[in-house]
């Protein structure tokens, strides 16, 4: 700073203190660090996480451990394939489920609902992502499990000839029951970041479509769902990561057979449910609690893949605008 | 829409909209079925349970006897969530102040970001695993203990607390930084004094919604606070949460440990669901957003 025309003490009054000097890089340098720490944090998980995983992947093989189909705990085996056939199941069905609806109530409530009913509309589509998996969990096996089994035989019985849908006898928990809880708690962040993504859409696009003459479906269809395509198919990816890791709620409604379930309606298991389940038997086993790792170790690399694709689709989507808007509770959902 | 004289809307096209516009709002009905039919049965199932012993008594832990209540578990959850606010919020603030004021678009600062982001989508079970294999099967510090359940929460409510700071630290118009600047102000005090009051209602929103999510989880606590009966206020002893209480009894074969399941599942939402009114309350509140 240059030296002023009125000095005090020997020093210009537009001199900063010499206290601030040293507090304002220090400020600077705590806050980086905290920034730092997240990264540290990460990798070092990573890392104890393939350390203690390691002893499954030796004796396995990683191949082996992640694809063989047979895991056979009485006899110290552990191929992680049924697992992963069953997060895949699950998490597909909550996909044809949820996504469709999630993206209707989007554009419902973007373009078409009254302006006086959006708010609290969508307060209550929130909402639902604030119901804990465990009550989910919980809701299932005592009313969706039983309520739905006879339209579920019904089902199975009416479209036998479809192979994998139809026939078969109706387990209590099953896939179907797991997908459709997971839809339900994909349902509120697809909604929410497909809301994002739609309100990006500018006003000329769909003016322009309504002043050709395009009825308000036409314009969603040519001028809204083109623009917004690649930002619903990021939030359906993040939903899908979601129910990826999702974990209470699907291991108390999918029955946690440990084989590939021969069609829809049969028992599974999931990777995030197999943890939860066998851990407090597996404590005290070396093996066991190696292969349990692995499995969250497959399940953690299984959600980053899915999520990276996630978020480059969704930033692609967001032509060019910098990362974060939208209220912070939009954020929060994310 | 009426028709236009110069081009007529055919009726097929206008049934066709009809019908395309009926749909969107029936798959919004749809949408909300599910949280009906949950509050509803929370309400019939859980409410009958509620009574003064079952909020004042600890489970008993016997199995065909009186059950008992859950007040270790509100306790547990209570405490836990709380020590797990106190780790996530200055240190999530703390990021997005960093990513905010001085990263802004640099390199550094989109790492952070980007693994910001990457942990939003860590499953929750998998930073129990993480808590579990680097604080409990180390040996090095004892075993299942209230405050490790604590860091599992507080590194799920991480992100959520970042991200949502973020974006309404980025709300602060720079006009005030400017101002602050001008008149002298160093850097440090201009965060603290300027930035921060003005996102205040902003970083609350954003942390009671991280705490709501915090509470409702059960998968991290499963494998580092555990579950027990005792009512606790050591944070270094194995505590139950009411997650993990409901989680329990869930497969229980015993009709009276279901409806403590019932009961306790319909005070866990009530409790989220009163944080999560409030974050909606004070992000009304902010001027910002």
């Amino acid at each position: 700073v240059e030296a002023g025309t009125i000095t005090r003490g020997g020093r210009s009054t537009l001199e900063r203190s010499s206290r601030s000097r040293f507090s304002d890089p220090l400020f600077r340098w705590i806050l980086t660090g905290l920034a730092a720490l997240v990264l540290l944090i990460i990798g070092f998980f990573f890392v104890r996480l393939l350390i203690e995983a390691k002893p499954a992947f030796d004796r396995y093989g990683v191949f082996g451990f992640t694809f063989d189909n047979n895991w056979d705990v009485s006899r110290e085996i552990y191929g992680a394939l049924p697992l992963l056939v069953g997060t895949i199941i699950a998490s597909g069905i909550a996909l044809v489920i949820g996504v469709p609806i999630a993206v209707s109530t989007a554009i419902f409530l973007t373009e078409l609902c009254p302006r006086r009913a959006r708010g609290s509309l969508t307060i209550m589509v929130e909402l639902l992502a604030a119901v804990p998996s465990v009550v989910y969990g919980l809701w299932g096996i005592f009313v969706l499990i039983p309520k739905l089994k006879p339209a579920e035989q019904w089902f199975a019985d009416t479209f036998s000839f479809i192979p994998w849908f139809g026939g078969g006898n109706v387990a209590g928990p099953n896939y179907f029951i797991a997908g459709l809880i997971l839809a339900i708690m994909i349902l509120p962040i697809v909604s929410a970041i497909s809301r994002e993504v739609l309100a990006t859409v500018p006003a000329e696009n769909k003016e322009a479509a309504l002043a050709l003459g395009a009825t308000r479906w036409e314009m969603i269809r040519i001028a809204v769902l083109p623009y917004s395509r690649a930002g619903i198919t990021g939030a359906a990816m993040l939903g899908l990561g979601r129910a990826i890791g999702e974990t209470i709620a699907v291991t108390l409604v999918i029955g946690n057979a440990p084989q590939i379930g021969q069609h829809l309606f049969d028992q599974g298991y999931t990777l995030a449910a197999v943890i939860a389940n066998e851990f407090g038997e597996a404590a005290s086993d070396p093996i066991h609690r190696a292969a349990l790792i692995a499995a969250g170790l497959v399940l953690f690399v299984l959600t980053l893949a899915v999520n990276a694709v996630a978020r480059a689709i969704v930033v692609r989507g967001r032509h060019g605008e910098r990362a974060p808007e939208g209220t912070p509770a939009a954020a929060a959902a994310l | 829409m009426s028709a236009s004289p110069l081009a007529p809307i055919s009726a097929r096209r206008r049934r066709t909209d009809k019908v395309a516009r009926a749909l969107l709002g029936v798959a919004t009905g749809i949408a909300l079925v599910p949280l009906v039919l949950v509050l509803w049965y929370l309400i019939k199932r859980g409410i009958g349970v509620w009574s003064w012993e079952f909020f004042t008594k600890d489970p008993t832990g016997s199995f065909l006897g009186d059950p008992g209540g859950i007040k270790s578990a509100i306790l547990g959850t209570i405490e836990m969530v709380a020590l797990a606010t106190l780790i996530a919020v200055p240190f999530g603030v703390g990021v997005a102040l960093y990513l905010v004021e001085f990263g802004r678009d640099g390199r550094f600062a989109s790492v952070v970001r980007y693994f910001v982001d990457v942990m939003t989508g860590v499953p929750s079970i998998v930073f129990g695993l993480f808590i579990y294999i680097t604080l409990i099967l180390t040996g090095d510090f004892g075993s299942f203990a209230g405050y490790k359940g604590s860091i599992a929460l507080a590194l799920l409510m991480l992100p959520v607390v970042t991200r949502a700071s973020e974006v309404v630290l980025l709300l602060v118009p720079d006009s005030l930084r400017e101002a602050a600047l001008a008149l002298g102000a160093p850097r440090w005090k201009v965060t603290m004094r300027v930035v921060l009051p003005t996102a205040l209602p902003g970083l609350v929103t954003g942390s009671l919604l991280a705490v709501a999510r915090a509470a409702g989880e059960t998968a991290p606590l499963l494998f580092t606070a555990a579950i027990v009966n005792a009512t606790t206020f050591n944070l270094d002893s194995r505590m139950n949460s009411l997650p993990a209480q409901i989680f329990q009894d869930v497969g229980q074969p015993n009709p009276r440990l279901v409806d403590r399941a019932w009961g306790a599942a319909l005070t866990l939402v009530a409790l989220i669901l009163l944080l999560t009114l409030t974050a909606r309350y004070f992000q009304r509140r902010t001027r910002l957003a």
